[in-house]
């Protein structure tokens, strides 16, 4: 049974939310799908149910206000629900716990949201060794610490967050090892001062972390992770302005946990099956959907929003989810342009407002081209095929141009997380190997499923004389 | 100013069938030049199922699949790479009394035609394959099968190609053919390319190709889909199919279960394979695991579509252009990952004047019948 709808929302994390939220509030009929079992997303992640966190945070709040803002609205909130395809103007099939269901709607917003970036180093696939973004995960939803002793290491905000995180539920950090000097973030001072409140919460962190006196090393970056059958040790020394390492002293900090992460990538897998067009933006963390201010896409009625579409954090893309609400609501003609133009601009005044601050999280994340560089060629980059960069580097010296057919050469890509987790690097890899563009490179092709699905429940129980098998081929 | 050479032989597209065109033809003595818009076998040449099978293939092809099957089989010393071919037994099943004599039917003509086939007991099939469904009622069995991992297929056709000499030109779309005194001349972004004969092995875009000499030939598009589990431990370890042919299954050996058979995307020549259609997608799946039960314990890792070219009479269009000296034409193979190196094969034994040991499919059977 198929569930008709004036529009779907993908997603409902911040974006999403407020997408589906602006968009029922001009009176269309919304689904709102997401596989976590609440709203919120990765930024306002719910905590699963029973559990009582010590102490709210600013995200804990604004993901509070905004589950309360979606419970008392008109959106019918599919969540659970696992959406493995995209196809047609527009349908969505999921799996989810009554098993398979499908959806559809003249319009579409595609919030999906980001994955996490960690640029490989020796023994990054150790158990114990788990990225940063994954790491908020734990802390958020399940009140769970990464290990006793943890070094937090990488790029951007989240690596503060997570250290204060861990500290703030009784872990011991080990060390802070952060790729960006002192002097990187005095220079994005002013752009985080923009936000006072933010800044407030950014400084809280860096209290609590000074509070539990835990090393700090800026400018500095893994060199490896070591350990027999888990991590055991995290090896680090210092890097330059551009992430590549440099000599000097190099420590050696004992720990049971590694969170390390070098940013965000932009997932977009709804608008690139839907071959909308995409341009490169290293600033915003990859390959994103070509937008306009609304969040309209290159295919009609396709809107998409959030840091699926460049990395700006979940304030800004609460913001954007909300534009790109309201206009597929004035262009499903229920919003006039009077009516749609008072809504829209003091929105798109404060998605200006927030763009200092989401330009300085966005730097904050971008990928590091020296680093990848400075990959040695036994570091394996692709964890589900084992695909190690000298590989990489061998399938390219062999002929394969483009990340899709350095795939074909290497099988680089092509296990459970489809790319996911190795994309944005091996892409790097092929383009610095041969000395072209990331638009020359390109990305993966995207297919279904967006996410693996069991068999089970995407077939649930039929007779075989049910299966529609089409005439056979002629003999 | 260098002048540029004119080729003896320009081959465009640069599939499975163009690629073995090229290079055999290269290595009997022709320079040949083989384009491509893309890079090679990255269209149904690197996207399709792999299956080497006799129990999917046409009568008319039987020949052609045998001495191909036999060409793959042994590709590491020909092509210089294995192409990662696996040669094991096949089974096509039948779960219905009407299943039953579609699939006696179909393997008597086949076995007449020259392929291995025999119809085995419900318990010799599970000899053969612990992993199938015990509701099946009997089988095709044929010791003549496998499969490719046909992803590397251009990986392995580049490098023999460059080793042999062919000049290899990849991203090199061909807008139009002109024909000269001495030859052709194909018109591309990156400048002409001169050959004296040309043999269009554009798959679905053997259409087009053929409109640029002002010929037409009606080349129908299939768009297939295919899907792929995650890695899983071993649950089969032969091909299998069903009887209609529209279910092709193996498990590979680093783990993952390809499923196939022709079920229809959403598509055309123009944009490729673009959409999947989830109920049939459902049904292809529901089919597999109805098979090999084992299978619906896996998750869908990967599914994606593919263009394959059918002719009228769903027969292969190989053979000389009629009325345009030194031009042919190769290409719209039923199974023609199985087949296409023979049939390609066979047309560089003609541009090479030799005799081939097995016939062509000239088309002027499809320009007398074309369709308004
Ligand atoms: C793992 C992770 C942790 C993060 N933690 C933080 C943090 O602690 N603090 C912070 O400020 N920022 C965090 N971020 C950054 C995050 O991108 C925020 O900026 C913000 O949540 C972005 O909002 P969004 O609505 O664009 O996407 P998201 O919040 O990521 O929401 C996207 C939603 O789409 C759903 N979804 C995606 N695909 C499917 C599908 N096929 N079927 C069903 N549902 C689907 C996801 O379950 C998710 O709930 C994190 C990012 C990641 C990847
Ligand atoms: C999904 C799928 C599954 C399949 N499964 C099987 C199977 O299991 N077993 C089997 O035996 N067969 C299978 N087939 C069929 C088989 O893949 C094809 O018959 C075979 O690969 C066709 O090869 P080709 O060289 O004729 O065409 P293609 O591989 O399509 O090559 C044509 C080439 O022409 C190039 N080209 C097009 N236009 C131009 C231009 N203007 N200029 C330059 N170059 C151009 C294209 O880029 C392309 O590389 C399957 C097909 C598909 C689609």
């Amino acid at each position: 049974m198929i569930r008709p709808a004036d529009c779907l929302v993908l997603g409902a994390g911040p974006a999403g939310t407020e997408a589906a939220l602006a968009a029922a509030e001009a009176g269309l009929d919304v689904v709102l799908i997401d596989e976590q079992a609440d709203a919120g997303g990765q930024g306002w992640r719910a905590p699963l149910s029973g559990l009582t966190m010590p102490r709210k945070g600013a995200d804990a709040e604004a993901g509070d206000g905004l589950r309360a803002r979606l419970a008392a609205s008109g959106v019918d909130r599919r969540l659970g629900r696992r959406v493995w395809s995209v196809g047609g103007a527009f349908r969505l099939d999921a799996v989810g716990p009554d098993g398979a269901e499908a959806y559809e709607a003249p319009r579409l917003v595609a919030a999906t949201g980001a994955h996490e970036r960690v640029v490989p180093f020796p023994g990054w696939t150790l158990p114990g060794v788990i990225g940063l973004a994954g790491a908020t995960v734990l802390l958020k939803a399940q009140a769970v610490l990464p290990g006793r002793r943890v070094v937090v290491a990488g790029a951007g905000p989240l690596l503060f967050a997570v250290a204060a995180g861990i500290i703030a539920k009784g872990g011991e950090v080990a060390a802070i090892v952060d790729m960006d000097g002192r002097l990187a973030w005095a220079r994005r001072l002013p752009g985080l001062a923009r936000r006072l409140d933010l800044l407030k919460e950014g400084l809280g962190w860096t209290w609590s972390i000074l509070g539990a006196r835990v090393p700090f090393l800026a400018g500095h970056g893994v060199r490896c992770a070591a350990g027999r059958s888990e991590v055991e040790a995290v090896i680090v020394g210092p890097v330059d302005a551009d992430g590549a390492p440099i000599a000097g002293p190099e420590r050696r900090f004992a720990c049971d946990a590694l969170a390390v992460g070098h940013g965000l990538v932009p997932g977009g897998e709804v608008p690139k099956i839907l071959r909308a067009a995409h341009l490169y933006d290293r600033l915003r963390g990859g390959f994103i959907p070509e937008l306009d201010p609304y969040g309209r896409t290159t295919i009609e009625n396709l809107y998409a929003c959030g840091d699926g579409t460049g990395i700006r954090g979940a304030r800004p893309s609460a913001v954007a989810g909300r534009l790109a609400g309201l206009a597929a609501a004035h262009d499903a003609g229920r919003l006039d342009a009077t009516a749609f133009t008072a809504l829209a601009e003091p929105t798109l005044q404060a998605l200006a407002d927030y763009r200092p601050f989401a330009d300085t999280v966005a730097g904050a994340m971008a990928l590091k081209p020296a680093q990848v560089a400075a990959i040695t060629p036994a570091t394996v980059v692709c964890r589900c095929e084992d695909v190690s960069r000298a590989e990489i580097d061998a399938a390219v010296d062999a002929g394969a141009g483009d990340i899709n057919q350095m795939k074909h050469f290497t099988r680089c890509g092509m296990g459970p997380c489809q790319g996911r987790m190795c994309g944005d690097v091996a892409a790097e890899l092929v383009a610095q190997r041969r000395g072209v563009t990331r638009e020359t490179v390109g990305y993966w092709t995207q297919r279904v499923p967006l996410r693996p699905v069991p068999f089970d429940t995407m077939i649930g129980s039929f007779d075989y004389a049910d299966i529609p098998i089409p005439p056979p081929a002629p003999l | 100013m260098s002048q540029a050479p004119i080729y003896d032989l320009g081959v465009i597209g640069g599939g499975v069938v163009g690629s073995t065109l090229a290079l055999l033809a290269q290595r009997g003595g022709l320079s040949t030049a083989l384009l491509d818009r893309g890079p090679l076998c990255r269209e149904a040449s690197g996207v399709n199922a792999g299956t080497l099978t006799l129990q999917m293939t046409r009568v008319a092809l039987i020949p052609h699949a045998m001495r191909a099957h036999a060409m793959w089989a042994s590709a590491r010393d020909w092509l210089g790479h294995d192409v990662g071919v696996v040669v094991c037994d096949g089974l096509s099943l039948a779960f219905t009394e009407r299943e039953a004599a579609l699939l006696e039917e179909r393997a008597g003509k086949r076995r007449a035609a020259g392929a291995p086939i025999t119809i085995i007991s419900r318990d010799e099939a599970l000899r053969v394959e612990p992993g199938i469904s015990d509701r099946t009622l009997m089988a095709g069995h044929c010791v003549v099968d496998g499969y490719a991992n046909a992803y590397l297929t251009g990986q392995a056709f580049r490098a023999a190609l460059v080793d042999a000499g062919v000049a290899v030109m990849e991203n090199r779309g061909v807008s139009g053919l002109d024909r000269t005194d001495n030859g052709f001349v194909a018109r591309t972004a990156q400048g002409p390319v001169s050959f004296r004969r040309v043999v269009l092995a554009g798959g679905v875009w053997i259409e087009p190709m053929m409109a640029w000499l002002g010929v037409h030939l009606p080349i129908k598009v299939l768009v297939n889909q295919l899907s792929v589990t995650e890695r899983i431990r071993p649950v089969m370890r032969t091909v299998v199919g069903i009887a209609s042919g529209l279910l092709s299954l193996k498990q590979y050996p680093h783990g993952t279960v390809v499923i196939g058979g022709g079920w229809q995307g959403i598509g055309d020549r123009e944009r490729g394979g673009v959409e999947l259609v989830p109920e049939r997608l459902v049904g292809n799946i529901r089919l597999a695991c109805h098979a090999i039960p084992e299978l619906a314990g896996a998750r869908l890792a990967r599914a994606w579509a593919g263009l394959e070219a059918e002719t009228a009479d769903a027969l292969p269009a190989a053979g000389p252009i009629p009325g345009i000296p030194d031009a042919y034409v190769c290409g719209s193979i039923h199974s023609g990952y199985t087949s296409g190196p023979s049939i390609a094969r066979s047309l560089a034994d003609v541009i090479l004047g030799r005799e081939p040991d097995l016939p062509l499919f000239p088309i002027d059977r499809l320009m007398k019948a074309a369709p308004p």
